[in-house]
């Protein structure tokens, strides 16, 4: 027979008992107290132990450890660097550009794959036979070949190139050679700052320009062409400035001085090849994600689109894309993140980055391994953990506002 | 009852933090426990170590771990080989991973002293050197200004090139990669306009190349690059059996033994060689091993000399002449202390 509890009977049944003697170690308030002391208590312990262990154990068999090396010379040359930098510079400075070289072909890696995901990720919803067929064919190759292949496959594609003093040239401005790209740099000369304001000028203009047209859509619902007017103020203004400073720039060209292509811009093949690669590679995984996230959004949206008169392009930019980033984004996410790892991939060719020149080069000279290893993984973990903060800031913009 | 629980797992915890893991003190034990010796060598590089079809290693430097697997295991093919590249070698040794490493390894300060490891002697002087191609047209490392060179990553010489156009104020750029065919791959591509690397090296790179005539090694030697094997510091035991197994090697050709009468000088040969070889004496006990260890070495392995024009002289592709790695009586520098 069940009678209903009133809530005050509850509470007096697990109330502890105050009249019997409740053991100390019998509370569960303090019961919870000890193991968590204890777990704290042996976690330190542990992560002590091993650190003090590891530390006895180089010291007896004589290896060097701390970090005083960092400011002792390096002594080697490194391929390329973003930073002025000489053999004579430190450790330091090669574990800078190191990150440096890393964060750079992440970035590459990440705006080139983005795009090539969203373009094929859309395509494969083309009524174009061919376009979806082009699609599917991109994502299934490029997802199924290990990176490291394709990495080494564009950069022997590279070596295949002719040598510097046969480059291909187009017009005596572009080169392009084993020893990488070369194109003319544009060096401003003095006066160039009114163009850069300018430029600067017309920027800032776009941005206002758009608040108000969609203020006044919002208002009126008078479309403003607004793409039109942004290309022609971001063209104009910077051009008119140009002519009225008398073209205040010069070019600086590439020339073949010696062994190797002097002056203007050069990228070396190392990066082009582990560029395109990680590009390609990812891009596939993106387009997947994209086609996922598109698919997430049920049809019933882009029916109702086309029953209010949008066009088919206004279709995907202003309702299924939008909806769909919140399905996107996290896979994202975790694509850019296997990027910035792939990229310890350029030590099969040689590119500079950290894992290359810090935890391959600098690693075999000093001998420290256990320090450069942590430092290497403590900047991969800072990279991720900045990618991470990022994405998770736009997935809450993008999420399903519920009320 | 709960209480009891945490006890035991305070005391596993205790047991845990007391327990000191330590590497195995004694690589000779476990070397003859497991009756083979763990050697590093290269991931192939013709005249020092490198397979052919059969799956055989030979080499300068696989002749050092044949003669310790002679001296110690009685056997020279008891050997278990593990390709490395430069930049894994000295974390292969010091993790016990490998016994011995014996992998054309610059003998440098720093990495005798901050790595935990000793070297055991030099089997080869060597030298940094430069190899260009002969359509640059380059007759003296002077003219390199402003060129590409192709380095192996985690090598000595990534540093004496360095040193050496900072001392003549010319600029280079350096394109490194893991292994030696990868350098080989660069510069016949033409990524790089010169190679450096050992000058043994370079002619064993040039073998491999194309077009092997279409490539100069220039005449500048800009370090001292002596190569010899290596061990990890504090197992003096080990140390002195890896030692000694080269000295009795060159001590060998000195005093004129050789694979051939070795059978024959055991008995009948002069006091020094006895020595060597074991019927006088008792240089085998002092290092722990049978007394006929050196003989084992010389009759498996050959002397210095057989060792030599087998895998980089005359009897081999190479051609390199014996210069400076000559016994010190005949104009090199080659002089193992006394056996006795």
């Amino acid at each position: 027979m069940f009678s209903k509890k009133t809530t005050e009977q509850i509470k007096l049944e697990t109330r502890p008992n105050s009249a019997g003697a409740t053991a100390f170690y019998n509370n569960p308030k303090h019961r919870g107290w000890i193991y968590q002391t204890a777990l704290f208590v042996f976690l330190i312990g542990f992560f002590y132990s091993i650190i003090s262990n590891t530390l006895d154990n180089m010291s007896a068999q004589g290896i060097k450890s701390g970090f005083s090396f960092l400011n002792t010379s390096a002594g080697f040359d490194v391929l390329m660097s973003l930073i002025p930098f000489e053999t004579t510079d430190s450790y330091t400075q090669i574990f800078i550009i190191g990150i440096l070289n890393t964060i750079l072909v992440s970035v590459i890696g990440i705006i080139f794959s983005t795009i090539l995901g969203f373009i094929f990720g859309i395509a494969y919803f083309s009524r174009n036979w061919l376009i979806k067929q082009i699609a599917i064919v991109y994502v299934e190759i490029f997802r199924n070949i290990p990176v490291i292949l394709q990495v080494i496959f564009w950069y022997t594609v590279f070596n295949a190139l002719p040598i510097a003093r046969e480059s291909l040239n187009l017009g005596d401005t572009i080169f392009l050679n084993v020893t990488g790209l070369y194109f003319p740099m544009l060096v401003g000369e003095s006066g160039s700052g009114f163009v850069y304001s300018a430029a600067a000028v017309a920027i800032v203009s776009v941005f206002i320009l758009k608040r108000w047209a969609k203020k006044r859509q919002d208002l009126t619902g008078e479309q403003f062409p607004v793409l039109w007017a942004s290309l022609g103020i971001l063209a104009g203004l910077p051009l008119l400035a140009l002519l009225v400073s008398g073209i205040p720039f010069h070019l600086d060209y590439p020339a073949l001085k010696g062994f190797n292509f002097r002056g203007g811009v050069s990228v070396i093949p190392e990066l082009i090849s582990l560029a395109i690669a990680l590009s390609v590679y990812t891009g596939a995984f993106i387009a997947e994600a994209v086609r996922a996230g598109i698919q997430s959004v049920p049809k019933g949206q882009t029916e109702a689109a086309r029953s209010i008169g949008l066009k088919e392009s206004k279709i995907m930019s202003l309702i299924v894309v939008p909806q769909s980033m919140r399905v996107i984004t996290p896979m994202l996410n975790s694509e850019y993140q296997s990027l910035v790892k792939n990229t310890t991939i350029a030590t099969a060719i040689g590119y500079p980055e950290l894992f290359t020149v810090f935890a391959g080069s600098a690693l075999n000279q000093v001998g420290q391994a256990i320090e450069i290893m942590f430092m290497t993984l403590a900047i991969y973990f800072i990279i991720n953990m900045v990618i991470s903060v990022l994405m998770n800031h736009f997935n809450k913009r993008t999420e399903l506002s519920t009320r | 009852m709960k209480i009891k629980n945490i006890a035991m797992t305070l005391a596993a915890a205790g047991l845990v933090f007391s327990a000191q893991a330590s590497i195995a003190a004694s690589t000779l034990e476990s070397v003859k426990k497991n009756g083979v010796v763990s050697c590093g060598v290269s991931t192939g590089l013709a005249g020092f170590s490198q397979k052919d079809e059969k799956g055989q290693w030979s080499g300068l430097d696989v002749d050092v771990c044949r003669g310790v697997a002679a001296a110690v295991l009685g056997d020279a093919s008891k050997v278990q080989y593990k390709p490395l590249t430069a930049k894994e070698r000295f974390t292969a040794l010091q993790s016990g991973e490998i016994d011995i490493l014996s992998r054309n390894t610059t003998w440098t300060h720093t990495r005798d002293t901050s790595l935990g490891l000793n070297f055991a002697g030099v089997i080869y002087y060597d030298g940094a050197g430069f190899m260009v191609s002969k359509k640059l047209g380059v007759k003296s490392a002077t003219e390199l200004d402003g060129a590409n060179a192709c380095i192996q990553a985690g090598t000595s010489t990534e540093l004496a090139i360095s040193d050496y156009f900072r001392e003549n104020k010319m600029k280079y750029k350096a394109i490194t990669f893991d292994t030696s065919d990868q350098t080989r791959a660069g510069f016949e591509s033409g990524r790089c306009d010169f190679l450096v690397s050992d000058q043994s090296q370079l002619y064993a790179l040039r073998i491999g190349l194309k077009d092997p005539a279409g490539a100069l090694v220039l005449p500048e030697v800009i370090s001292k690059e002596p190569l010899g094997p290596v061990v990890r510091q504090n197992d003096d035991e080990w140390f002195n059996i890896v030692k000694w197994v080269v000295n009795a090697s060159i001590e060998g050709e000195y005093q004129g033994v050789t694979s051939a009468n070795a059978d024959d000088l055991k008995d009948k040969g002069k006091p020094g060689q006895k020595r060597l070889l074991g019927t006088e004496g008792d240089l085998g006990e002092k290092l722990g091993l049978s007394s006929d260890w050196a003989y084992q070495v010389i009759k498996q392995v050959g002397n210095y000399s057989e060792s030599f024009e087998r895998n980089v002289g005359q009897a081999s592709p190479l051609k390199i002449s014996r210069g400076l790695n000559a016994q010190w009586n005949k104009g090199g520098i080659l002089y193992s202390p006394a056996m006795r």
